[in-house]
């Protein structure tokens, strides 16, 4: 089909016309998020037809109950709640578990005096903007990123891949706020430690203890 | 503040979600603190390159498959429908 998506034409106008029966109104969204929700689900499950069955779960799912969206959140970031759900249920699928939530009952909230204190500590060799425009860094982030826990990917990837917010976040993956809190905090220093051994520049490395106290990092 | 007290605040920082008096004090520790002001800067940039970073391309296949699913659904849910 044609795509409309042209930016003038705002997501709440294209579900109050979807919402009064306008199907090309529902592909042009699909159009415009179908990206997002399988990159993200892909990122999530690491595996294409999981990935594939998710975003189509999504939008089916969206299609279906497209009359309860009530707009307090975005329309955006209620489809990736819905793809989250999917998701999880693979993922609960996969671990043979019928939990509701990734969160055992049992699980303690995580402390911060358990999170790992940064070891390679280096200026990086080149800025953010030109690291974004060069080929290879998306393989180099996706790479670090496979190596996150998936308690700690899932988080990354909602909060500051998808930009929802904290509570978002934890609603999504049904995790408190304070879990979501250490679990943002673990991958992102885990991603930069990974980034940094390959991006730091090894002449601009830096003493892990603090300069004056001799306090160890 | 300790190092260790900053690393915990870092989400807060990072996100501009600090209390004020805690934000000065973070400021006046990374002042003088070489690794935690590389630490920041360093996170602050993982932030932004994954913020920036590019998005799977969706299969064309599949592309076709999803529409004539949402298609279908669509026949089948609003054929009642005037």
């Amino acid at each position: 089909m044609t795509d409309h998506t042209t930016p003038e034409v705002s997501d709440t106008d294209l579900v109050a016309r979807a919402k009064a029966g306008e199907l090309d109104a529902f592909e042009v969204l699909t159009n415009r998020y179908a990206q997002r929700v399988y990159s993200l689900a892909l990122r999530m499950l690491r595996q294409e037809q999981d990935a594939e069955d998710v975003t189509q779960q999504t939008f089916l799912s969206a299609l279906e109950s497209l009359g309860g969206f009530r707009g307090d959140a975005s329309f955006a970031t209620w489809l990736l709640r819905i793809a989250t759900h999917a998701a999880l249920k693979i993922i609960r699928k996969r671990k043979g578990l019928d939990t509701v939530s990734l969160e055992e009952a049992t699980e303690p909230t995580e402390g911060y005096d358990t999170v790992p204190h940064p070891e390679y500590i280096a200026d990086w060799r080149q800025s953010p903007e030109e690291l974004v425009r060069k080929h290879e860094t998306q393989s180099l982030l996706d790479d670090a990123l496979g190596k996150l826990d998936e308690k700690h990917r899932l988080v990354f990837l909602l909060r500051d891949i998808e930009g929802l917010s904290v509570k978002e976040t934890a609603g999504a993956l049904g995790l408190s706020e304070a879990n979501t809190k250490v679990r943002l905090l673990r991958a992102r220093l885990q991603l930069r430690e990974q980034l940094t051994l390959t991006l730091g520049d090894p002449y601009r490395r830096v003493a892990q203890t603090h300069p004056t106290t001799g306090q160890e990092h | 503040m300790k190092c260790a007290e900053l690393l915990a605040m870092l989400n807060e920082y990072v996100d501009g979600t600090v209390d004020p008096a805690i934000c000065e004090e973070f400021e006046k520790h990374m002042a003088g603190c070489n690794p935690c002001q590389v630490v920041v800067d360093n996170i602050r940039q993982t932030i932004t390159l994954y913020k920036e970073g590019k998005p799977y391309d969706l299969p064309i296949a599949f592309r076709q498959r999803l529409h004539s699913a949402l298609r279908q659904r669509w026949n089948e849910t609003h054929r009642q429908k005037p």
